[in-house]
Formats: C-alpha cells, structure tokens, sequence
C-alpha cells in the first residue's frame, strides 16, 4: 500500500500502529497537507460567514461538486500512471449529446436509459481511442487527448448542429434533487460509491496496485510483468466512462444538454487531482487525496459566492490555491 | 606512501588541497582531506561509493563549498564560487553522466554559452571550423554538425572533452569515464589523456575500475569514509592492496566457490537473433546450478540477447526453450510465467521504483502471490517483503523507500522480487555496475547461492575480473556474434580478450 512518508512519520510517533487507524490512513495516504487545508478552509469560511456551516449549504455543496468529483476519479487514474487527459471536458459534452439524442422525443426518443448506455459507450469509446495512440501510435499523453479534446467538441456539436436539447423525464431529473433520507441525491450517492470503490481498487486491488508501478516507472512495471499497455488502454477507457458519467449527472442536474458544456472542466479536474497531492510524473496520487482536492474547489468557490467574491477574482484565488496546494507539497517532500 | 604534501617542501605549479572538510547536517562526508597534483600527471582517486571522492571533485569544481581548508591552484589561492569560475581558473570536469544538450549540434555544444559571434548572428562557419580542429586534435573525426544524440556514448563524452580543451582547462576532472566505453573506446580515451598530459595537462581521475588506475594513472589517492587513507607515488600496486584499503579491512575473497552445476539442462537458447542483428544466431545451453557468464566488449549485444530471452525485447528468429519446453517470447509476463526472469543492466530506471517501498516493489513482481485472488492486503504485502529482505539480508524495512538504499541493497531488492518464485532460469545483466567493491561481495554470494539452489543462472558483465570469478563457463560476445564458449579451465583474462576483440 501506499503508505506515505508523513502518514509513516505519524505512525512512528504514536508508536503502536492500531488497525483501525491504519486503514484510515491508508485512505487518506499522502494526504495529510491537503486534508490540513480543507479543515483550515471550512474553519475560516465557518468564522466569516453564518452560511457556510448550515446543512443546507453542505448538501449543496455535495450537490455542486458531484460532476467534478466523478470526472476527477478517472484524471486520478490517468495522472497515476503518469499521462494526463485533456479531453474529458469534451468527453462529457459528447457523452450528453448523445445521451439527449438517443433518449429525447424530438430525436431518436429511445429512452433516457438507452441513451445513458450510449452515452457510456460513446465516452469510452473516446477513451480507448486516446489510450490507443498513446500505447499504439505512441502519441504523448498530452497531444493524443488533446486531438480528442477537440474531436469530441466537434462531434458534440455535430449531434444537433450546436443547439441543446432541453427537457428530460421527472424521474432523471430528479435523481440530482430528491435527497433520500433526507440528504443523499442518487448523484451524489452514486459519486460517493465510486469515490469508495476505486478507492478499494486503488489500495486493495494487484490492477490497482500495479498502476503505481507503471507511474513509477512503466519500464519497471513492464519488466515485473505487469501488463502496462493494456492496463493503459483501460485507465484512458474508463477515465472516458467517468467522463461520460459526469456528463449525465450534468444533464440531469440542468435538465439539458449542451454542446459547449463542459468547457475547461479538464482544467478544473486536473487541479483538483494535483491540489489532492497527485505528481504529475505518476506513481504519487490516491482518491482520498483527490476527494479533498474536490472538496477544496467546492469549498472554496463556494465559500467565495456567500463572501460575495465576484466570479474572476474567484478565477484567481483558483489559481492561486493551486500553486500553494503543490508548492507546499513540493516543500514538504525537498524537507525530507 | 608519500608524506603529506604539506609537509612536503618543493612547491609546484600544480594544485594543492589543504586540509578540506565537508559536513551536511552531521553527516561529516570530508575530512581534513590533503593531496596534490603536479603539472602533467594523472592522479587517481580511488575510494569506494560515499568515501568522498565526488565530494572533492565538487569542491575542486567549483559545485560544493568546503566549510574548511583550501585550494592552491598554479600558486594562487583558490576558491571558486562556481562551476563558471573553475572553468575561468582552467579547472574543467568530466561528468559520469554526460551533460550535453543532446538536440544541438556538436560544435554547439562545445561553444555553448560563448558561441562565435559576428554582427549579431552566429558565427556557424568559425564556430564550426574551431570546433572541428579540436576534435581532430582528440583523434575524433566526426561532423561538427551533427546532432550529439546521434553520437555513441564514446563520442560524447569525446566533445565534452573537446569542450574542456576549448576552454583552456589545465586540470580535468574524470568522474568514472570509462563506465560506459568499451575496450577500445577506453585505450582511446587513454591515449589522449596520455597526450595532453604531455602537452602539461593535469587529471584527476576517479574510477571503480581497479585494473585500469596501473595503466593510466601516475599516482594514486585512497579515500574512505571521506577520509584520504593512502598515497601512493606509483600506480602498479597489486589491486588487493587498493581494495583492502578502500574497504578498510582484508578481503579475504572476493568471490565465493562454485558448486559443481547439476545434470538437467535448464535453458536451451537455439539459433537466437535480433531484428536489427544487435546478436546473430547464438545458441547456448545452461545447466541447474550452472553459472554462465556473458563477456564482450559494450555493444557486442550482451544486454540486447539477455533482454531478448527475458521476453523484454522482440527476437527475429531462433528459439528459447526452458527444461525442455519451448517458451513463446511474447513479453515479460511470458516469460516470467515460464520461470525466466531478469536482474536488468540500468537498476534505477529498469530495476526498481525508486520512490516507492521496498514491500512495494517486491510486491510489483509477485502479485500472483502476494495477491492470489487479486486482493492486496497490506500485511500480506509485509510479510512477503519480510521474508524477502531476510532471505537476501537488505539493510532495509518494508515500508522503507528504495531510494534511500544503497546501490547493493537496491540491487537485492530486485533479485529478491524474483527469488521466491523461484524461478528457473536467473539472468542478471550488470549486477554489480555501480555498486561498492565492499558490497560486491555479498552480491557474488548470492549469486552463487542462486545457482546452489538449482537454478540456471546467467551473468552479464563488462567487469571482467567478475565473469571469470563467477562463472562456470564463459560466453563471448563480439558485434553480435558468438565467438566462442570457454570452460572456467581454460577462460582467462587473455583468452577472453582475444575472442571479444576477434
């Protein structure tokens, strides 16, 4: 497992290493400056505003960074094995294209969940073929989801010759309202289950195991047996299901889809894996770290709304976050 | 031994270091460290990983600040702030790994950061002119304009010497030169430093390759625990005598008995050739219990054959069979799953993540053990990294990063990945590059404690002295091409030689 170097240092200093506590810090392994972050955050926003800390406000904090969260799932698996994908934000608005156009009267009117599983494929579709030129043809990461990035756009657009397709059955639109037991969304549970399950896969699983070892050095991994193209090609896949996933709660959360959706969504996934203390060079990164790195965006944009923070200032606190969250992870890691 | 120099009157033109020390935290890595170097001579510094010698060489180079003693350099005090300053004061370093910009051309690179200028642009034609004649002066006959990535190692480290030479440098550093060239490519590298010495040049010479300090060196340097230990005024002194004081105690063996190899046939290699004929048509068997060694100077295609029969690169044609059934080389897995596995030649890049733990990287390898249903349990992990650490003795813990071993216990960690397989057939390519002569030793052991177990074990080493120490029998590679296969009877230093260079 990855234990890392702070959450062994802890371990040292309790001396006795209980189960229990061993499994929490399996989870939130290499974490620990970015977890520090949040609380310090909630803190502070709790302190400044007599909105932040309400039920209300969390849920819809919950509410606001389930498309984030899901998509940031599939970058955490990409940014492990050291690539990166570029095209999820078009990925999403293709994925919702096509789910509006196979489930919506107005067009193929085949059903919302036939258009879901079409929405999947296409999206994992999209996927594979990064993954394929970047295992096959031999494309940087970079380039290859950058060619997909547009292609997706443009085939987005394509659907409806750019117009939006608005209107879904009560029942989907609902599963990002209704709160079941009082405060659980179907979207937001469903972000928390995957959240939970890649996770498990991530520290439990020899697949997920090995795409530490590919991001630590894929020639290791590959001399050690591990399979690295293939896994490869199914890291990029499902980071495109996911992708695809986030376009549907979207759609669902909007009751529309759109093809300029999404726009820039890559950016934010990305900083939000790399504010959860992922390297960029692979091999460093968990879902526990990229769920606070999650957090941390929603937090934060959400906090700045209640503040009254005007939306480009916001753009710079962002960016700013970003570069302290891995400077200081930098720092931290040069110290020892 | 000479005396302190000191204490040692004549003064020269040469360099004079004085009692320099170095500490990091209370890490002290120098030592009230004193020796000289006069006008065109070689001195070789001798020492073991960490015994100081990069240490020096930084100080001297002007890359490290000492925190006490100091420098006289052609009678002046001197104490260079930077590498840039050292280069001004003539004082030029070779280093082990190449620094050159790889996408320029050679004259660019020796003229970076002072390129020819006339009226602005850059002066391609002088620049390259000059450029040209330097090289020629080093016996290098290649264009000036050609891209570096495109040069051999040999070549390279040619235009960084021609780069030094463009500077004027009266004293070069060599930091381990020969690690990457083979025979011939060494003898040339020698003869020029023979040459420029008789110009006046003086060198510095730093090495793991004990048997190259008598022919090149004029004097030779001990250092150990950043310590100087011993000087010596000539260069031919038996090379126990070098490693006993570099390790600090007598070695007793360097290299442990080899057990008779037993009677099955384990690997089988038939007619094997590479796609781009790095090895042509080399066929070979190999014994349980059996050590093969694999001489040849570099690229005779030693690393490209193991490689291959590991599954880790394509063949062209020919066949691999182990205990009799013949194995598809289709990649790793394949061939991990037939019992064949490789100690690869880059350890860093190839062998380990360094960033991760050790229990990690045993784990990486195994997980068809470790994880039998495909679920990895961290105490699971644990106890295979346990048994592993204890069966090689790795000074380490599981959750310990690789990074922080040494070269030795790195290497262990590697074979240790494989060992409790077991495998069938153990290749390991360079085992010993980069590693303490101290440590070497208990390498050796395990090596033959591999083959003892059973298993067919092949060796591959640019270290002579190791093929003949280790091996039952002897394969020589020259350009691809199987010269000959020698008993341990009849391999000597001399015999080899002859089939590698043939």
């Amino acid at each position: 497992m990855a234990v890392s170097n702070d959450a062994s240092d802890l371990k040292a200093g309790t001396g006795a290493q209980p189960a229990t506590g061993a499994k929490l810090s399996a989870l939130f392994a290499g974490t620990m400056g970015p977890l520090i972050g949040l609380v310090l955050l909630c803190l502070a926003l709790t302190l400044t505003t007599d909105t932040f800390l309400t039920v209300r406000n969390i849920l819809n904090v919950l509410d606001q960074i389930t498309v984030l969260g899901i998509m940031a799932i599939g970058m955490t698996l990409v940014i492990l094995i050291g690539g990166i994908d570029l095209s999820v934000g078009s990925v999403l608005a293709l994925a919702s294209m096509v789910m509006g156009f196979v489930a919506h009267p107005d067009f193929l009117n085949l059903g919302v969940p036939a258009g879901v599983v079409a929405a999947l494929l296409v999206a994992g579709l999209c996927g594979l073929v990064s993954g394929l030129l970047v295992t096959v043809t031999k494309l940087p990461p970079f380039i290859a989801t950058l060619a997909m990035m547009s292609v997706a756009r443009g085939l987005a657009n394509m659907i409806t010759d750019g117009s939006q397709i608005v209107g879904f059955p009560d029942w989907f639109t609902n599963l990002s309202i209704i709160r079941h037991f009082g405060f659980l969304s179907v979207t937001v549970g469903l972000m928390i289950v995957l959240a939970i399950v890649f996770a498990i896969f991530l520290n439990y699983r020899a697949t997920g195991r090995s795409l530490y070892a590919i991001g630590g050095s894929a020639e290791v991994a590959r001399l050690s047996g591990i399979p690295v193209k293939s896994l490869t090609n199914w890291v990029y896949a499902i980071c495109g299901v996911l992708a695809g996933l986030a376009g549907i709660v979207l759609a669902a959360r909007l009751d529309s889809v759109q093809p300029s959706s999404g726009l820039g969504y890559e950016l934010d996934t990305i900083a939000a894996v790399v504010i959860g203390g992922a390297s960029l060079s692979g091999g460093v990164g968990s879902i526990g770290g990229t769920t606070i790195g999650v957090l941390i965006i929603g937090v934060l944009r959400n906090g700045l709304n209640l503040l009254g923070v005007s939306p480009f200032i916001q753009q710079v606190v962002i960016g700013v976050v970003i570069a302290l969250a891995v400077a200081t992870d930098t720092w931290r890691r040069r110290a020892q | 031994m000479s005396p302190d120099p000191r204490q040692n009157g004549s003064p020269h033109n040469g360099l004079f270091v004085n009692g320099l020390c170095k500490s990091y935290g209370p890490v002290q890595v120098l030592a009230d460290a004193s020796f000289e170097v006069r006008p065109g001579e070689v001195v070789a510094l001798l020492g073991e990983n960490g015994a100081g010698k990069s240490t020096v060489s930084n100080i001297i180079a002007g890359s490290t600040k000492p925190d006490a003693g100091s420098i006289t350099w052609r009678g002046k005090p001197y104490s260079p702030a930077n590498p840039a300053a050292a280069i001004e004061a003539g004082v030029g370093m070779i280093h082990q790994e190449l620094k050159l910009l790889p996408d320029l051309s050679v004259a660019e690179n020796v003229y970076v950061g002072r390129l020819p200028m006339r009226g602005g642009r850059i002066d391609r034609a002088t620049m390259n002119a000059k450029a040209s004649a330097q090289l020629k002066r080093l016996g290098l006959d290649v264009s000036p304009e050609r891209k570096v990535r495109t040069l051999r190692i040999a070549a390279q480290q040619q235009v960084e010497i021609a780069k030094a030479l463009t500077l004027n440098a009266e004293l070069l550093i060599f930091d381990e030169p020969t690690a990457a060239l083979g025979g011939e490519e060494t003898e040339l590298l020698f003869q020029q430093i023979r040459k420029l010495k008789a110009e006046g040049m003086s060198f510095i010479y730093i090495s793991h390759r004990l048997d190259e300090i008598a022919q090149i060196a004029d004097r030779v340097v001990v250092m150990r625990d950043g310590r100087i230990v011993a000087r010596h005024e000539r260069a031919d002194i038996p090379v126990r005598t070098v490693v006993e004081q570099m390790v600090g105690r007598s070695v007793e063996r360097m290299f442990p008995k080899l057990s008779p190899p037993g009677t099955d046939t384990l690997l089988e290699v038939e007619n094997l050739s590479s796609p781009e004929k790095s090895f042509n048509n080399v066929s070979f068997s190999v014994k349980s219990g059996e050590i093969l060694g694999i001489a040849g100077l570099i690229g005779a295609g030693r690393t490209e054959l193991v490689r291959a029969i590991a599954g880790a690169d394509p063949i062209s044609s020919g066949s691999v069979r182990v205990a009799g059934k013949p194995i598809h080389l289709s990649g790793p897995a394949a061939a991990i799953k037939a019992g064949v596995v490789l100690v690869p030649e880059d350890r860093k890049a190839q062998g380990v993540v360094l960033d991760q733990t050790i229990g990690e990287n045993l784990a990486f390898g195994n997980f068809d053990h470790v994880a039998p249903k495909g679920w990895v349990f961290p105490k699971a992990v644990q106890k295979f990294a346990e048994a592993g650490i204890s069966r090689l003795g790795v000074k380490g813990r599981p959750n310990q990063a690789v990074s922080k071993l040494s070269g030795g216990n790195q290497q262990k960690v590697i074979i240790a990945k494989w060992v409790s397989r077991p495998p069938k057939v153990f290749i390991l390519d360079e085992p010993t590059r980069g590693i303490d002569v101290g440590a070497r030793a208990a390498i050796y052991d395990v090596i033959a404690d591999l083959a003892r177990s059973g298993m067919a074990v092949v060796v591959v080493s640019s270290d002579l002295e190791e093929v003949l120490g280790l091996a039952h029998r002897v394969l020589v590679l020259s350009r691809g091409r199987q010269r000959g296969i020698l008993e341990r009877s009849e391999a000597s230093n001399v015999a080899v030689m002859e089939l590698a260079t043939s």
